[in-house]
This record gives C-alpha cells, structure tokens and sequence, in this order.
C-alpha cells in the first residue's frame, strides 16, 4: 500500500498523457463520422438502386466484422502486403490509422441511428410543408431536423458512450492511449515495473469521463422535451 | 369564369385506378363538398391538386391559367410546382402541425421564408416579419385562439390544432382551400368548433374544397356537391338535389346509410 502511494503520483501522470490520446482519438472520431453518418445514411436512403445497394454492403461489411480486424487490417495492410505504409510510422501513423479505422466503422452504425431518425418522422411534416410553398432545402432544416434530433439522442448517447470505451482497442496497433500506459507500467516504466494496478485503475477515467457525458447528453435529452 | 377547372383527371397507383376521368369546376366564393365512402378518391383528388400526387392524365386550370398539364411536360417541371401549389391551401385530417413551433411560429413559418425571396427582404424585413407577425396573430384570433398563440401542439386539443392548422393555411391567401376530412380524427365534442370555423369561412365567401362524412354539414354550407364512387364522379348537383333528390340509385344507397345510423 505505501509503495502503491509512491508511485501513485507517476502512474497518474502517465495515465493523464494517455487519457489525453484516449480524448483525441475520441472527439476526432465524433467529428468525423457525425457528418459521414450522414451522407452514408442519404446514401443507403437514395433511390438510385446501385447507390444505395452500394452503401448497405459497405455497412453490412463494417458492422458485421470486428473493430479490431478492421484496426489491424487497416494499419498493416497497406504496408505489409501493397508495400506501400501509407500511415507513416510512428505515434503519428498509428494516430491516423485509428482515426480512420474508428470514423468508418462508427459513420456507419451513426447512419443506421440518423436512418432511423429521418424516417422517424412522419411523412405528413414534409407534405404539410410543401403545401406551404417550402423548398425541400427548408423542410429538412426548418422542420425535419430538430424532429430528428429529438429522435436520434437517446440511442446516439448510447453510441458516444460506447465509443469512449472502444477507444481502447486501438491499443491492438500499440497507439499509446490510457490502456497501453496502464500496461506498460506491468513490463516497466518510469522505473516501475511488475505493478498491475495502474491498468485496473484505469477504469476510473472511463468511469469518470462517461459519467460527465452521461450528463450533458441527459441535458440535451431535457431541452428537447419542449415539444412532443 | 370559373377561378378551378379540373378537366379529365385520371390517376392510377400501381395498376389500380383511384381517379378516373374526374372533371369538374369550382366558382369563385363558393363551397364544394365531395362526399363518398371510403377508398372512392376523394383524398387522392385533393392530394392533385396540391401537386402531392401527379395525375397520369388530365388538365388542372385556376383563373384560366394551366397549372397541370399531363400532356404538356413543361407544366410539370419541378422548380415552379412550388409557386403553383400556393394556388391551393390544404388541410390535413391529422393536422400535421410542426411540434417545435408554437401556434403562433406555425402560422408565420411559411410566409417568413417566402418573405426572404422578396427583393425589398433585406431593407424592410423588420417591417415585413411585423405584418406577418400581425397577420398570424389576426386569425389565430378569427379562429377564437388568442389565448393560445404560445401553446405548442401537443399543448393543445385536437380541435385547437385543427384550427390552427387552418390558420396556418389561410396564412397564405390560397385561391382555394382544401380540407381532407378535417373532422375525422378528432372526437364529436370537438368537431363542432371546427365545423364552425369552416362554416365561418364559407359566409366569408371563401372558395373551399371540403371532403367530408359530416353529411348534414356537407350538406348546408356547401354551394355545389360532388358525390364519387370507386374513382368516378356518379352524381354532382346543388346540395337540395344531391342530399333531398339523389338521380342516381347508388347516391341513394350511401345516403341511406347515413340516415339510418
């Protein structure tokens, strides 16, 4: 107990440097597969059969194979089999590799949710809108959106906290998040080694980051109780 | 002239003929009911005329001007069906208010944005959002809603939003206005408000389209009735000689249901 009091303030440090690779890897991959959710889900909507043919084989692929294959296969497939390491080496390319692998994969479980929100509301919001002269521009901005806002909260929290969580796997091509800095401490690091418990510990993060989120998507949730 | 004429509407969905060769026309001022059972084509008629649906066959002319034309492409291009649908309001049997406004913003929502393509928008648009503001406020008012205008739909009854819907629609000074079965989804209490209002905009002289099974209203605030049957129009007259002397046995057989039950 007092050498684990010794090494604490170490071991936190270490933990701090990786939970914040954990939060990059988490806002990018938000901000990239919110916008891409999007244009996947029109896709699989359109009406232009090989389109949208197109798009749910993408999805099927993506959501029907593990997120660690589709890591590993996009980190070292590109160098190791078309010798050609498009990722660069280092922290850098391990980065990009993850950003990549995690936007895809989470763009397309994001345009199933934004499917099932657009197609959510009823057709009647967008007749009712016509009628009244609207382009289709300012029906899906003006009235269909916020509707699908509302409807696409609760099951997206549920998708975001997931993600923050998910974020570990990209431990499987060594990029240096919260896990692997727990871990290392087992072989040595920062003169400590043999120590388990900064890997358990790291579960506090997690717990702590996610109960924040759990929070202010709740308070999102409320604001959009104004109408039914 | 007549302000409608609709010449040899025919419309199929899927190989099943809903219109077939409809025609009629409408006066200026006055009050059409179509009645019908169920199935016979009256939604899908109106549905036409606000360019919901897009006829196979058949003419749609307001003032003398072509609207629709099926044999003539050029009236069906996509960028001015919007300019021609304001020709026509509709309401709608389940209202289809937009729940994130409130009474009020679903009445202004539709002229702001048609405001914004004016020219002048940018120099007077304080002005401009007035009057519109004013104009929302004056028939919410009409409709006997001025303690509402704040209330979101699903802050009111169905009635209220049947009225508002209405409102929302007068917004715009259609030429003719639409009503499918506005009294159908809500419970015989609060029909009676709504019929009211309708009855109202009927002394008003407003042109008005009105698919009904509210017979007995059908049948005194309408100038001209329509009665349709499996996509045709069997019968159509003054509402005393359609509802008190049908010519045709099968106007007669669906009157008497009603007057039965």
């Amino acid at each position: 107990m007092k050498q684990m009091m010794e090494q604490m303030p170490i071991v936190i440090n270490a933990l701090n440097i990786g939970f914040l690779q954990t939060l990059k890897l988490f806002f990018v991959t938000l901000i990239g597969a919110f916008p891409l959710g999007l244009v996947i889900a029109f896709g699989s909507m359109s009406r232009f059969k090989p389109l949208s043919l197109f798009t749910r084989l993408i999805v099927w692929i993506i959501r029907g194979t593990p997120l660690m294959i589709q890591l590993l296969i996009i980190y070292y497939f590109p160098g190791l089999v078309l010798h050609n390491p498009i990722w660069g080496g280092g922290d850098e390319g391990r980065f990009l590799a993850s950003a990549v692998s995690f936007i895809l994969n989470y763009a397309c479980y994001f345009s199933e949710i934004y499917r099932g929100g657009i197609q959510g509301v009823p057709i009647g919001q967008e007749e009712a809108g016509l009628v009244l002269g609207m382009t289709r521009r300012q029906i899906f901005f003006k009235v269909t959106l916020l509707q699908m806002i509302k409807r696409i909260v609760p099951p997206m929290s549920n998708e975001i906290i997931t993600l923050v969580k998910d974020t570990s796997l990209s431990r499987i091509i060594a990029f240096q998040e919260i896990i692997w800095a727990g871990q290392a401490f087992l072989k040595g690091s920062h003169g400590i080694s043999g120590a388990i418990w900064p890997l358990f510990f790291t579960a506090v993060y997690y717990l702590i980051f996610n109960g924040i989120l759990t929070v202010l998507l709740g308070r999102l949730e409320k604001k959009l109780e104004y109408f039914r | 002239m007549s302000i409608l004429e609709v010449e040899n509407i025919t419309k199929s969905f899927n190989c099943t003929e809903v219109l077939k060769d409809v025609s009629f026309s409408l006066e200026k001022g006055q009050a059409l009911s179509i009645i019908g059972s169920s199935g016979s084509g009256k939604t899908t008629l109106l549905r036409c005329l606000n360019f919901l649906e897009q006829p196979d066959k058949g003419i749609i002319r307001v003032n003398g001007e072509t609207l629709f034309d099926a044999a003539d492409p050029s009236t069906q291009k996509e960028s001015l069906v919007r300019r021609k649908r304001l020709h026509f309001g509709l309401v709608f049997q389940s209202f289809n208010l937009f729940p994130q406004y409130t009474a009020l913003e679903n009445v202004m929502l539709a002229r702001r944005l048609l405001a914004s393509e004016q020219p002048d928008y940018k120099t007077r648009k304080k002005e401009i959002f007035e009057e519109i503001e004013a104009q929302a406020k004056m028939l919410l008012d009409q409709m006997g809603l001025a303690n509402r205008m704040a209330n979101y739909p699903h802050q009111l009854s169905g009635g209220q939003c049947q009225r508002v819907a209405i409102a929302r629609a007068l917004a715009l000074q259609p030429d003719i206005l639409c009503f499918d079965e506005p009294t159908s989804a809500l419970d015989p209490e609060l029909t009676g408000e709504v019929l009211r209002v309708i009855r109202e905009l009927a002394m008003q002289n407003t042109t008005m389209i009105i698919v009904t099974h509210e017979m007995a209203f059908a049948r005194d605030v309408a100038d001209h009735v329509i009665f349709m049957d499996d996509g045709f129009i069997v019968e159509q007259g003054k509402p005393q000689q359609v509802f008190g002397n049908p010519r045709e046995e099968r106007t007669r057989q669906f009157l008497a249901r009603f007057t039965q039950g």
